[in-house]
């Protein structure tokens, strides 16, 4: 019974550290100079691992898909295949899981430092709320980055899907496009898109509480990044299962 | 010393205890504006921790804590901030931010907490570089600094607010003596201009001898002796005894 009072005991903390996440981005004052800075660490330097993944697995799935649908005959459908995949699913969750691995961790790490080396205290000392200078930016960044990072994903992937395609069956770009878009309308994409600010909250805040709350020195500091990253990526995937479920019941037509 | 007699931190029946482990005991002293209080023991005896409970990073499990007058024991926030802007606190490590330049961990209370002007700023983080020895340095970040010049800088951050009272845990572990010298030759500059309270943990002996107005001793927890550094070291405890005559 006692793992499952710690089990209990460390949701409610999360849920608690959430909460106020959410309560302090929305009431002033505001880390806005923290959150600029945080945006391009999040943002910025995540692009180059998400476009060339996108663009491998966009590759990689076409050559699958090809193999099997050869046997159907029906490789015109491959376009479309693709960016439904890319675009509904694989885009939103791919791009959730490696931002995870990448952001999560580092969030996890450096705040561990901080409060292993007393940086934290440090931030408190000076009269400034170490909650809102730094774990309220790094959600915010999150929340803000993925839906972006996603869309670079998603074309990366049809970018990938079209070279490794046209290599195949020396397919025009405009032809791959226009059957690409041909089963996939704006409902069907905003929503998994927009369920990506969920993931980035989940990314920020799970990586942010383990990295903030850690108190075990310089030990902790692996530890957080570990817990930040396995955590994170689990949660995501929980919520990614729960999202699509209320996308269907709220926006019946986007289910394809 | 200063003639006054204004009360800067005092602690009255002070507990606190990590989980089984007490660290604290009944712990009751005070600190005059513009004295200097040096605390020794041995390691794990709670030093580091009144130095915590003081700038209330910790919260004790019993007692009162007082800032200027004012009780931190669950102060609210906003008042917090309104005492800890008195407190100037240099850690043991320094804690310099390793993501902002040696200028930048300076100008940051500034800029935040204070409605100078930017000019104005870079005044004050330039002089007081200068006035730690740093002035060559203020571009390098933390991770490009000695242990020395990490010490002297996290003491220039400490005092970028102009604090009526400075906490220094162990201000001279890990520096060699001259260093050490000149740390304490800086604390006491300030307590000389300024009539700033000082509150130092210390382990070192030549450091305590210079600084300190008063010794207060801890030994598991308590108090064990409290004086200057002739009371003290004509104490009966021999805790106390061994640790000042070391």
């Amino acid at each position: 019974m006692r793992w499952l009072t710690r089990w209990l005991e460390l949701v409610g903390k999360m849920g608690l550290f959430s909460l106020r996440v959410v309560i302090d981005s929305i009431t002033p004052p505001f880390e806005v100079a923290q959150f600029s800075r945080q945006l391009a660490e999040v943002g910025n330097k995540s692009m180059a691992l998400i476009v060339v993944s996108g663009f491998a697995l966009g590759a990689v799935m076409t050559l699958h898909t090809r193999s099997t649908l050869v046997t159907f005959g029906a490789t015109a459908m491959i376009p479309a295949v693709q960016a439904v995949s890319f675009f509904v699913e694989i885009g939103p969750l791919v791009a959730g899981l490696l931002l995870a691995g990448r952001v999560g961790s580092g969030i996890g790490a450096v705040l561990a430092n901080m409060r292993a080396t007393e940086q934290i205290d440090a931030i408190q000392s000076l009269s400034i709320d170490s909650f809102r200078f730094l774990i309220v930016p790094r959600v915010l960044a999150c929340v803000v980055a993925l839906p972006f990072l996603t869309l670079c994903m998603d074309f990366s992937g049809l970018f990938g899907g079209f070279l490794s395609e046209s290599l195949s069956s020396h397919i025009a770009p405009t032809l791959y496009l226009n059957r690409a878009f041909d089963y996939l309308q704006w409902s069907n994409f905003v929503a998994p898109t927009l369920k990506t600010t969920v993931f980035g909250f989940i990314i920020g805040a799970i990586s942010s509480y383990f990295g903030y709350t850690t108190n075990k020195g310089a030990q902790g500091v692996g530890e957080a990044a570990t817990k930040s990253v396995v955590v994170s990526s689990l949660l995501i995937i929980i919520a990614d299962v729960v999202l699509i479920k209320c996308i269907y019941f709220l926006f019946p037509d986007t289910a394809l | 010393m200063n003639g006054s007699h204004e009360i800067a931190v005092e602690f009255k029946r002070v507990a606190k205890s990590f989980g089984a482990q007490r660290v604290l005991n009944d712990l009751s002293f005070h600190v005059e504006q513009g004295q200097a209080l040096c605390i020794l023991g041995r390691s794990g005896t709670g030093k580091s921790v009144t130095l915590k409970l003081t700038m209330a990073l910790m919260c004790p499990d019993a007692g009162e804590i007082y800032v200027d007058r004012d009780n931190v024991v669950g102060m609210d926030t906003h008042r917090l901030s309104l005492v800890r802007k008195k407190l100037g606190y240099l850690f043991q490590d320094a804690a310099l931010f390793d993501s902002l330049t040696l200028y930048e961990n300076l100008a940051l209370p500034l800029s935040r907490l204070t409605k100078k002007h930017r000019d104005e700023i870079d005044d004050i983080v330039r002089r007081l570089l200068r006035d730690v020895g740093l002035a060559a340095h203020g571009e390098k970040y933390p991770s490009a600094l000695s242990g020395g010049m990490k010490k002297r800088a996290g003491l220039a951050r400490a005092l970028v607010l102009e604090p009526k009272i400075v906490l220094a845990d162990e201000p001279s572990s890990g520096l060699d003596r001259i260093t050490a010298s000149e740390i304490d030759e800086l604390l006491m500059l300030r307590k000389a201009e300024h009539n700033t309270a000082l509150v130092i943990v210390t382990h070192d002996i030549h450091g305590v001898r210079r600084v300190a107005d008063r010794v207060a001793v801890l030994d598991t927890g308590n108090l064990v002796a409290f004086g200057t550094v002739e009371e003290v070291s004509q104490s009966e405890n021999s805790v106390a005894r061994g640790l000042i005559t070391e």
